[in-house]
């Protein structure tokens, strides 16, 4: 299988290497452009650029409060959720503007996957879980469920450990298989970008090293945005990193860039371990 | 002993940095175990009076009302021979059935609303919360004469079944509101994103997600709600009546078994057969307690269990 590959230790590559993503030959499938949102009086994101390339993983790393969840949480707009959240600007998916009158939220978020700091299954069995998704979107043949259940759960590493215990509470399993489940049920309705905010920081590391390896493979066929506060996670699977100051895109570039020779000297105090 | 412990309390104050000091700590100790003991005696005797209480008020309608209870006290038509319960026990289910369609559909739809469908610190929310705090404080017998003019008097209803329901709905609604709402706020947020992050919309995500994780909470509103169903005499006898018959439609009299007893008792001629009824009504609550505490176990199991193990 191959999520089971070794992570690459990113000392191993050398720049030549680097994919020319950041240069303008590819084309984005996210671009965010001129984004500021308040939440009710206060500015959480100050005129954010930035354009996130397909099947790569993009780490956002920054200090707490620095916005980068906040951030993540435009692309899905799970930030129409909170009272008082105000956006200026535009984020394409795609071409299409997501905020734009008329967009479907519930449609964006099927095309937008999302998996949460806290493991979130729902409190049913393994299958309802990876069932509800593909449910909401109209999907009602058992045959047709049944694939999608299981094409999910092999896809999230977890088939080998639950096909027999499908009907299960998934509140039974262990915190690391409830976040692979958690990624499993965002991947049943297939979309094209998988968010992770902090998907790792509730989690022992050795599910956090699963956690991992999963992203490493998913990148192949999804666009991956994580955020995290762990710097080395960063290192190992991003390959562009933005790092965030008080709501601030600071610097993005290639993430051996950001960590060898960062252009700003405040990156260079926070991947140094200066502060934050 | 307790004039003694404040002699010593003085005396550990006094000399706290003298050279009892070792003395007053070792005494300090001792009042702390001392005053352990009577906390602990306290809170046990409060207990024990407790279930002591309620057991002996058990005790006491078993020993008078077993003797009386008789075969005919359940045969289906009642006359002052038999003085059959068995027509008021069927009401009190038909009453029972009755309010709850009534007033759960509102009650969770307006829980729902308030919790799902407003922001949480709403003017309009908090008005309704303190008018369901109020409504559930009011003695019965204000809804019973409420019931009486508005179903029984101005719509023209009789003393009837219907009467009766509409009168206990209205008051059991601001009980399962207040209940369904509790639980609904108890259900981690974290599911609503998880529900929301997947594509779906309010709705499917409280019909699929939220109501199912809150049902033992919105068990428990029904459970209240059912105690005072059954346990209700004054609001219905001024809107059911007590015709101790089988009604053969809603605006037919009825009354249920608290009625039939206060009626009994009242009446004076038959105690032995108030108390008989008693012990079957107690019976009845406690086998309805048993049931919805099992339904809510296997409600809670995550829906998963057992389904496809075998």
């Amino acid at each position: 299988m191959n999520t089971k590959k070794e992570i690459e230790m990113p000392e191993a590559l050398t720049l030549l290497e680097l994919p020319q993503t950041l240069t303008g030959e590819e084309r984005s499938l996210i671009s965010i452009s001129k984004l500021n949102l308040f939440y009710d009086q206060v500015q959480a994101l100050h005129n954010v650029n930035m354009e996130i390339y397909p099947r790569r993983i993009t780490a956002l790393i920054g200090p707490s409060g620095c916005g980068k969840s906040t951030l993540i949480k435009s692309i899905n707009r799970m930030n129409d959720l909170v009272a008082d959240c105000r956006i200026q600007g535009s984020i394409l998916l795609d071409g299409e503007d997501i905020y734009a009158r008329g967009m479907d939220v519930n449609l964006l978020r099927k095309r937008v996957g999302m998996v949460f700091q806290k493991p979130n299954p729902f409190p049913m069995s393994v299958y309802d879980n990876i069932a509800f998704g593909p449910r909401t979107h109209g999907v009602k043949k058992k045959a047709e469920l049944d694939a999608l259940v299981e094409r999910a759960l092999y896809d999230a590493a977890l088939l080998d450990e639950l096909k027999d215990g499908l009907r299960r509470s998934a509140l039974a399993l262990s915190g690391g298989q409830q976040q692979r489940l958690c990624i499993a049920r965002a991947l049943a309705v297939e979309p094209e970008v998988l968010l992770m905010d902090e998907p790792t920081s509730a989690l022992d590391p050795i599910s956090t090293a699963r956690i991992e390896e999963l992203a490493l493979a998913l990148k192949e066929r999804y666009t991956i945005v994580i955020v995290t506060h762990n710097m080395q996670q960063a290192l190992r699977i991003s390959d562009q990193t933005a790092f965030f100051l008080l709501g601030e895109l600071v610097e993005y570039n290639h993430t051996l860039q950001i960590f060898s020779e960062p252009e700003d000297p405040r990156t260079d105090d926070y991947v140094k371990g200066r502060f934050g | 002993m307790s004039g003694g412990d404040v002699q010593s309390g003085a005396g550990a104050l006094r000399s706290s940095a003298g050279p009892m000091q070792e003395d007053a700590a070792h005494r300090a100790a001792l009042r702390a175990r001392g005053a352990a003991f009577v906390q602990r005696s306290l809170v046990r005797l409060a207990a024990v009076l407790t279930l002591a209480i309620l057991l002996s008020i058990i005790a006491y309608i078993a020993v008078m009302g077993l003797p009386h209870i008789s075969g005919d006290l359940f045969s289906f038509s009642y006359n002052s021979m038999n003085l059959s319960l068995m027509p008021a026990l069927i009401n009190t289910l038909l009453m029972t059935v009755l309010s709850l369609a009534i007033a759960l559909p509102l009650g969770l739809g307006a829980a729902i609303f308030l919790v799902e469908y407003t922001g949480r610190s709403n003017r309009f929310v908090q008005i309704v919360r303190l008018m369901a705090e109020t409504l559930t404080g009011i003695p019965s017998i204000v809804y019973g004469l409420f019931g009486l003019l508005f179903f029984v008097t101005a719509l023209g209803w009789h003393l009837s079944l219907l009467s009766g329901a509409l009168t206990l709905a209205i008051m059991i609604l601001p009980v399962i509101l207040r209940t369904a709402e509790e639980a609904l706020k108890a259900v981690p947020d974290a599911y609503r994103e998880g529900s929301f992050s997947l594509g779906a919309g309010r709705l499917r995500t409280v019909l699929k997600v939220l109501l199912p994780a809150a049902i033992p909470g919105i068990l428990a509103g029904v459970i209240l709600s059912i105690g005072r169903i059954f346990g209700e005499s004054a609001a219905l006898i001024f809107t059911a009546g007590t015709v101790a018959e089988l009604p053969e439609s809603l605006f037919d009299s009825t009354r249920t078994l608290s009625v039939h007893m206060y009626v009994l008792a009242s009446e004076g001629l038959h105690i032995d057969k108030a108390y008989a009824t008693a012990v079957v009504l107690l019976v009845i609550v406690f086998a309805i307690n048993m049931l919805s505490a099992f339904v809510a176990s296997r409600l809670t199991k995550g829906g998963g269990e057992g389904a496809g193990h075998a």
